[in-house]
């Protein structure tokens, strides 16, 4: 039997995507929040191999204006689909019509189900379906998307009328069509109709000439209408007008309207006792968009996300502590079943046991102090004075036994260790293993925890409803600086991590307002770089508690004034787009929707980061062990490295910034696969530097960053400064590769891509140049070309910023 | 008056819709046609958009687009 295509059409918000997900079961997208499907789907029919669903993007109408409008056009137009299933909302069926008017004028098959009739049910109302079938001249079911009823014989419904369609069509035999206008303009639309016979299918006529009514340019210019044919056309559309006083367009729209207003009259019975009584999403909206309590409870909702995926002692910083350290680290206790030995639990133990190491070691190192490093920040959390006795003590001290101490899962990365020693692999094996391949892998996956908490909160969100309500409260802010009220999630998201920030911002309908929002959202310190924050922060600004908050500040500030310059650029010139935007009833999300909804976003991130970082990671595990004849250099000989070679190549361009070395760039370059891979790395560049530990090597390679020319007093004042440099310099040059790759993809083109990569690798080096620069100058180190050309890079900022921009019409 | 003069909680009819192109469309595929009756609901806490309900859903639209739309 022959394939049967069947377009699946309807409002955004209507269900559409639920009855999707029950007709193919495949996994997909859903959110209550307008315009969430842009790209078109397509699943096979569940029980029917030969036919194919498309899921077309949810959309109020068929006018040429939205990109979404005109994908669904365009293949409903030019791909003849066998049968259209339109999917109506029946607890707002006035506006829903409109689209059903438009879509049985093309004459195909099509069957109306009619969704959320469950809730319909329970409120009291009536739809005559007869009555609506008649009029629109299409079949009419009852479905319940949400509960799975109905949606399957629908579509059945759907592919016996195209099977039937087929057989039964002779040459010449017209499908009927509803005829909603008034006389003049049914005369006006035979007129044309008559002019275009031969030019169309003759099954869409009708559609057609309606279009050429409404002087619709994308179709005249189709069909290719000669001058003297339009002429003849323009005068029947002008007569219309004339009669009536209005333009053509908003003739049809309106007469539209009236129509559905007339057949609702007859076909809708709106329960009595519920006509004047508010809604349970009209009591939690009155709270939620309240004008006093809305910031608050809007604050409070991101507090709780903030909580919920960053904050200390959050689940979200749980679950990465324990995925990073337990689950793909040593290994992890079972909870409940931890026990104290000798009155200490576990780590106590093992603290005391690291402190006795560091004892031992600094002792027979003939040190008189010891002390312990905080791993990620490599600032030193204690020290203390030893002595014989101690020393003494401490060798007797024994490391303990995590088994002993309760139930011991060992983690993936102590597994593979213990395995790779069984094996008796080479040290290069094992650190390739290791160091290049697991690391690779774990550090995507260690990011996974607060991917997910962030997206199920979002999911959460965006299903209820609130969303669209967040874009209410925040627009008029972000207008001014050329954003819209949606663009405000994707910034808070970004907080967490860059890559769902960028995919966050999807659900912006408007091209030019998604592409801004991309472009800047990953501006915002992300979790990875509130690494590199931690880390400078410990080692050379202890004595500056608001570094940290103000890169938040920057990161801000970047927005603000990104936002502003860009608006009045010329490629984001243009029209202001209309926010006219439909708030969807609230509703209680479903526990599988919300799961799907997250975890095909998560399965995204994890496909993606994997597919980059993972050989990403073993490239530059390669790169820093060994040299350009592949002889093996290890720790100790990392300056012979491809990587100390490599990163010499690139270094110049960093100098005007005060870290023009090897080890800068290097620094900077391995950031670009993950941003917390700068710390990393400067730990491993820094080894050979003087110093006893990681915090003191990196200290010490910033110190040998300062120019000769400076006079010893400043010489620590500068470092500072470099150090300042390197850290703006690698929070706000463009994002992680994956951040970066999927700009590329979010922006549409290459050009766009690009462009976006662009501006945030000029941002990030005017931070830099800037700080560096101008630094130097304050502190006396004279006036150079560099510094002439960071005041004259600073003055077009301003100028881009604060120019007076076009005014433009929204 | 335009929509955008409308008090809060008032009810009024379209009279009329100024502006073109996509913008006005967009107004119009929405529901707002002439002789539809629109509720104002409320402002945003930050004084932009409104939020109106119009046959039967909640809408919201910024200041400037319901200062094209005269009511009555």
């Amino acid at each position: 039997m022959a394939n049967i295509k069947i377009a699946l059409a309807g409002n955004p918000n209507s269900g559409k995507t639920t009855l999707f997900n029950d007709l193919t079961g495949s996994d997909q997208y859903v959110g209550n929040w307008p315009g969430v499907t842009v790209e078109k789907k397509d699943g096979i029919l569940k029980g029917d191999k030969n036919v194919v669903v498309q899921d077309l993007p949810g959309i109020y109408s068929l006018s040429p204006y939205s990109l979404e409008e005109k994908v669904s056009r365009k293949f409903l137009v030019e791909e003849n689909p066998d049968a259209i299933l339109n999917i109506v909302d029946g607890t707002n069926i006035e506006r829903n019509l409109y689209l059903s008017t438009q879509l049985a004028e093309l004459g195909l098959p099509m069957v109306m189900a009619v969704n959320m009739m469950d809730v319909v049910k329970r409120n009291g109302d009536k739809i005559d379906f007869d009555k609506i079938a008649k009029a629109l001249r299409c079949e009419v079911v009852g479905i319940s998307a949400l509960k799975g009823e109905g949606g399957i014989e629908a579509a059945k419904k759907a592919v016996e009328m195209a099977r039937r369609d087929v057989s039964e069509k002779g040459p010449g035999k017209l499908p009927d069509v509803p005829h909603v206008f008034s006389g003049s303009v049914e005369h006006a639309i035979a007129h044309i109709e008559e002019s275009i016979q031969g030019k169309v299918p003759a099954r869409s006529i009708r559609w057609y000439a309606i279009k050429i009514f409404e002087r619709d340019r994308e179709i005249i210019k189709k069909l290719e209408i000669g001058v003297g044919e339009m002429k003849h056309i323009e005068e029947h559309i002008r007569d219309c007008e004339k009669e009536l006083d209005d333009d053509s367009e908003s003739i049809i729209t309106n007469q539209r309207y009236e129509f559905i207003q007339g057949l609702m009259s007859k076909a809708l019975t709106k329960s009595e006792i519920r006509k004047n009584k508010a809604t349970l999403s009209d009591r939690i909206d009155r709270i939620v968009t309240n004008r006093i309590l809305a910031l608050p409870i809007f604050i409070l909702s991101l507090c709780v996300m903030w909580w919920l995926a960053v904050a200390d002692g959050g689940p979200g910083t749980i679950l990465t502590d324990w995925a990073n350290d337990g689950f793909l680290g040593d290994g992890w206790h079972l909870p409940f079943t931890t026990h104290e030995v000798d009155g200490k639990d576990y780590e106590t133990a093992s603290e005391e046991f690291a402190k006795a190491e560091a004892t031992v070691k600094a002792w027979e190192a003939g040190e008189k102090k010891a002390s312990v490093e905080d791993e990620e920040t490599g600032e030193i959390s204690e020290e203390w004075d030893i002595d014989e006795a101690a020393y003494n003590a401490a060798k007797e001290v024994e490391e303990p036994d995590p088994s002993q101490f309760g139930v011991w899962v060992p983690g993936i990365g102590a597994l593979i260790g213990a395995g790779l020693e069984k094996m008796g692999v080479s040290e290069t094996v094992a650190s390739l293993v290791n160091d290049g391949a697991w690391g690779g892998v774990a550090t995507v996956l260690g990011f996974v925890p607060v991917i997910f908490v962030v997206f199920l909160f979002l999911a959460f969100l965006e299903d209820c409803g609130y969303m669209a309500r967040v874009a209410f409260i925040m627009d008029r802010l972000f207008r001014k600086f050329g954003l819209s009220g949606k663009s405000f999630i994707p910034m808070i998201v970004g907080k967490g991590c860059g890559v769902p920030a960028v995919m966050a911002a999807r659900t912006i309908e408007n091209e030019r307002d998604h592409r801004m929002t991309v472009i800047l959202a990953t501006f915002i310190p992300c979790g990875a770089k509130t690494v590199i924050i931690a880390m400078f922060a410990a080692l050379f600004f202890r004595d500056m508690w608001y570094v940290a908050p103000l890169m938040d500040v920057i990161g801000i500030a970047i927005i603000v004034m990104g936002g502003i310059a860009l608006k009045k650029s010329k490629a984001f010139a243009g029209e202001a787009a209309p926010f006219v935007m439909e708030l969807p009833a609230y509703h209680m999300p479903t526990i599988t929707g919300i799961w799907r909804h997250t975890w095909i976003r998560l399965k995204g991130y994890i496909l993606k980061a994997g597919l980059i970082i993972f050989p990403a990671c073993v490239f530059l595990w390669f790169i820093m062990n060994f040299d350009f004849r592949f002889n093996l250099v290890g720790e100790e000989g990392i300056d012979q490295s491809m990587l100390a070679t490599m990163g010499g190549w690139i270094a110049w361009l960093l100098a005007p910034l005060g870290f023009g070395t090897w080890q800068g760039a290097a620094a900077s370059v391995s950031a670009e696969i993950a941003k917390e891979q700068a710390t990393a790395t400067l730990g491993l560049v820094a080894a050979n530097m003087e110093g006893a530990s990681t915090a003191a090597h990196v200290t010490n390679l910033f110190a040998s960053f300062v120019p000769a020319c400076v006079p010893e007093a400043s010489k620590g004042a500068v470092a500072k400064l470099i150090a300042m440099s390197f850290m703006v310099f690698n929070l706000f040059i463009p994002p992680c590769m994956v951040a970066i790759a999927v700009t590329f993809r979010e922006m549409g083109s290459k050009a766009w891509g690009w462009l976006a990569v662009g501006f945030q690798l000029f941002v990030g080096y005017t931070l830099a140049l800037s700080i560096y620069q101008l630094g130097m100058l304050v502190m006396g180190c004279g006036f150079g070309v560099w510094t002439a050309i960071a005041i004259l890079v600073d003055m077009f900022c301003l100028w881009a910023v604060f120019r007076p921009g076009k005014k433009v019409e929204a | 008056m335009t929509l955008n003069e409308l008090e809060i909680g008032k009810t009024a009819k379209i009279v009329r819709l100024n502006g073109e192109g996509a913008v006005k469309r967009r107004i119009m595929d929405m529901g707002l046609t002439k002789g539809t009756e629109v509720t104002v609901r409320k402002i945003a806490p930050l004084g932009d958009p409104i939020e109106i309900t119009v046959r039967g859903y909640e809408l919201s639209l910024r200041k400037d687009e319901a200062g094209k739309i005269e009511v009555a």
